[in-house]
């Protein structure tokens, strides 16, 4: 492919690949990042709602023992549910609904642990130092933190007073089964690296968070202040990004904290990136490897019917220009047959003048039946000449004939045997007499040998020679023309490509390069061969025609 | 030749030529005439009796193939050797399927054209003697 159908090619494929590349890259990205955002405010949504949700349960939780401890307190007195094996009574009763409890106790209003019910050793215990019985002398109900207490075990505890008459009050306190309070809150955990507990107002853990660290100066990216509704914020936690949704519980002033580890909930996101990225990376491939190939090929397709239709413009061009030559031709031989006869009749005439005794008799007789003769040979002379000129300007119509290809020889050289003779360049012709008539085109014939010889004219340009030879071959099949002359030959790097169009040792400007071409496809039609040697001896180059006595062929060209 | 001399007439434009070949006929023993235009040429065969016509194909105004169809028709005796330049060669061609009776590539010479005058007449001699026998 020459240079300029490369650059094409270029051209479309880059243009192909930008046009097909933008919108796809766009789009891909557009998308990826659409599923991504709504994946994304999917998940943290979710997560809102999971942290509403559990809530709402451990502040049910909260509401239902409150109210269980408070109609145990109330529908008791002091003196009845101290009562020696009554509180056991009491909490097996309590005990065969649901496990929410440890154990059960009453404190007198000094603080003293009364009565006990549970798997810890605490009857008789002061509790008027402590917090939760401060608290709860002063509140009627009280939800205490996690602490240690007596029993040295972390646990919190539920209390509420009884006021029974005028500077008369008990409290009855309970534990919470901390095993099942926890799972209330890991309920809402998600995940392997999900995490949800429960924090106080110091930052101090109410319940075990189970993937991040349990002391607290491993320091949660979070404030603990009070707000009011949810907060659901994005942070790293452990070189891993993570989203912490965090509400306020109504009745304890504690903090319900769920963590989702972003990287395993929005795993599909990443699964998702990386589809994408196949698929673009695929797309991308197939574009340029599809704009590469389709480039191409187009470029060629281009390049061959550009040439194709040069052949054919050169081939109308040339048909026209031989048409023109032959009209020229005619016209000109046509002319010239009038005085021609003329003049022939007049000599014809002098001659019967000179018959007559009388004339004969003049001392210039011999003078005047000379010049007369002489005048009529030259007549024929140039009788002959427009004879092959009219032979030749007829055969302009492509037409199935027998030829005799000597002949057409013969005349195309009448064309050329002046501007020969003019530049000393003398033509050997070796006819060979018996060649048969062959089926073919006069007129394509007759463009076939002028091209031939005038590039052998051109080649040998002057004091030179040109063979032209004819002969029978394939036992009479073919008939081969070979035309050689003594110029510089063709050069060998073009050799192989001579008949190609556009293929000239000519300079610029002086040939078109395409005379062989048309000569090559004519030849082609006619069902011939042609091909082109350099000389064995000397220089100069011979071209063969070979031509089938019975015409093969297209069919298109020998249309009668 | 026949004892009575074969009457010619020459149709041609160029007059050079006209001239000479009818002077080199009259010498051979022709009776010929010549014109120079086909109209000059019916108006000649109206009043005179001609045996062949040497008719130029290129001229004109009227061109041999319209003298040509005029003669065939009205003069059906008549032989017509047509004059034809290789230029009108297909003319020549039409001329014979009209009627003529051979035709002779300019420039001719005049022992060609003399030869196909004497057949043409031998032709219409016989013709003749056809149609009297009927």
């Amino acid at each position: 492919m020459t240079k300029r159908y490369h650059l094409i090619g270029i051209k479309m494929t880059v243009i192909i690949i930008c046009f097909s590349l933008v919108p796809l890259v766009v789009l891909g990205f557009s998308l990826y990042r659409h599923f991504s955002n709504s994946y994304t405010s999917r998940v943290l949504e979710s997560l809102r709602a999971s942290v509403e949700d559990r809530k709402r349960a451990i502040d049910l939780f909260f509401e239902e023992r409150v109210s269980q401890l408070a109609s145990i307190a109330n529908t008791h007195t002091f003196s009845q549910i101290t009562k020696p094996g009554y509180l056991d009574e009491l909490f097996s009763l309590i005990q065969s609904r649901s496990r929410y409890y440890i154990d059960i106790g009453i404190i007198d209003m000094d603080g003293n642990h009364v009565a006990y019910v549970g798997p810890y050793n605490l009857k008789g215990f002061n509790y008027r130092e402590t917090e939760w019985f401060q608290a709860v002398s002063m509140q009627g109900t009280y939800i205490s933190d996690v602490f240690l207490g007596f029993r040295r075990v972390p646990h919190f505890i539920i209390a509420v007073m009884k006021r029974e008459s005028e500077g008369f009050w008990w409290t009855l306190r309970a534990t919470i089964n901390t095993e099942l309070f926890e799972s209330l809150v890991l309920a809402a955990r998600k995940g392997r690296y999900g995490d949800a507990f429960l924090i106080n107002e110091k930052g101090e853990y109410q319940t075990n968070p189970q993937v991040i660290g349990k002391t607290t100066d491993q320091s949660l990216p979070l404030e603990v202040r009070f707000f009011h509704g949810t907060k659901v914020t994005e942070a790293t936690l452990n070189n891993r990004k993570v989203a912490i949704a965090a509400s306020w519980l109504e009745n304890k002033r504690w903090m319900l904290v769920v963590i989702e580890d972003l990287e395993e909930e929005l795993f599909p996101i990443l699964q998702a990136k990386h589809l994408a990225l196949a698929l673009l990376f695929a797309g991308i491939s197939a574009i340029v490897i599809g704009a590469v190939a389709v480039s191409v090929i187009m470029a060629r397709q281009l390049e061959q019917a550009d040439r194709e239709r040069s052949a054919l413009d050169a081939e109308l061009m040339q048909s026209s220009k031989m048409a023109a030559l032959g009209r020229l031709a005619a016209g000109v031989a046509h002319e010239i047959n009038n005085p021609l006869a003329v003049i022939r009749e007049k000599a014809g005439w002098l001659k019967d003048l000179l018959e007559e005794e009388d004339i004969q008799a003049s001392e210039n007789f011999k003078e005047f039946a000379d010049a007369v003769e002489k005048i009529e040979y030259h007549v024929e002379r140039a009788r002959e000449v427009t004879h092959r000129l009219l032979g030749f300007a007829r055969r302009m119509e492509p037409r199935r004939e027998m030829i005799n290809v000597n002949k057409v020889i013969l005349e195309t050289l009448s064309f050329l045997e002046n501007e020969a003779m003019y530049r000393n360049i003398t033509i050997h012709k070796d006819l060979a007499s018996d060649i048969p008539d062959i089926q073919s085109d006069g007129a394509q014939l007759q463009q076939v040998f002028l091209n031939i010889l005038n590039n052998a004219i051109d080649a040998v340009e002057k004091d030179g020679d040109i063979w032209i030879k004819t002969k029978l071959k394939d036992g009479g099949n073919s008939v081969v023309i070979e035309i050689s002359d003594s110029g510089p030959g063709i050069p060998e790097d073009i050799i192989d490509r001579i008949f190609d169009p556009f293929v000239t040792t000519k300079p610029v400007g002086k040939g078109t390069g395409l005379g062989l071409s048309i000569t090559y496809n004519i030849v082609e039609k006619l069902g011939g061969k042609i091909y082109a040697h350099n000389r064995e001896s000397g220089h100069g180059a011979v071209f063969t025609v070979e031509l089938p006595v019975v015409a093969g062929g297209s069919e298109d060209v020998l249309k009668v | 030749m026949n004892s009575r001399s074969i009457k010619v007439l020459v149709v041609d434009d160029e007059l050079d030529f006209l001239e000479t070949i009818v002077k080199r006929l009259e010498r051979r023993g022709f009776n010929a005439a010549g014109v120079s235009s086909g109209k000059a040429a019916l108006e000649y065969l109206e009043s005179n009796d001609v045996d062949v016509i040497v008719l130029d194909v290129r001229m004109p105004v009227m061109d041999g193939i319209d003298v040509l169809k005029e003669v065939v028709t009205r003069w059906p005796l008549v032989q017509v050797i047509l004059l034809t330049g290789h230029g009108s060669l297909e003319a020549g061609k039409r001329g014979l399927e009209l009627g003529a009776y051979d035709y002779v590539l300019k420039p001719a010479k005049l022992e060609d054209i003399i030869k196909k005058i004497q057949q043409a007449f031998e032709r219409k001699v016989l013709l003749e003697q056809t149609q009297s026998e009927r």
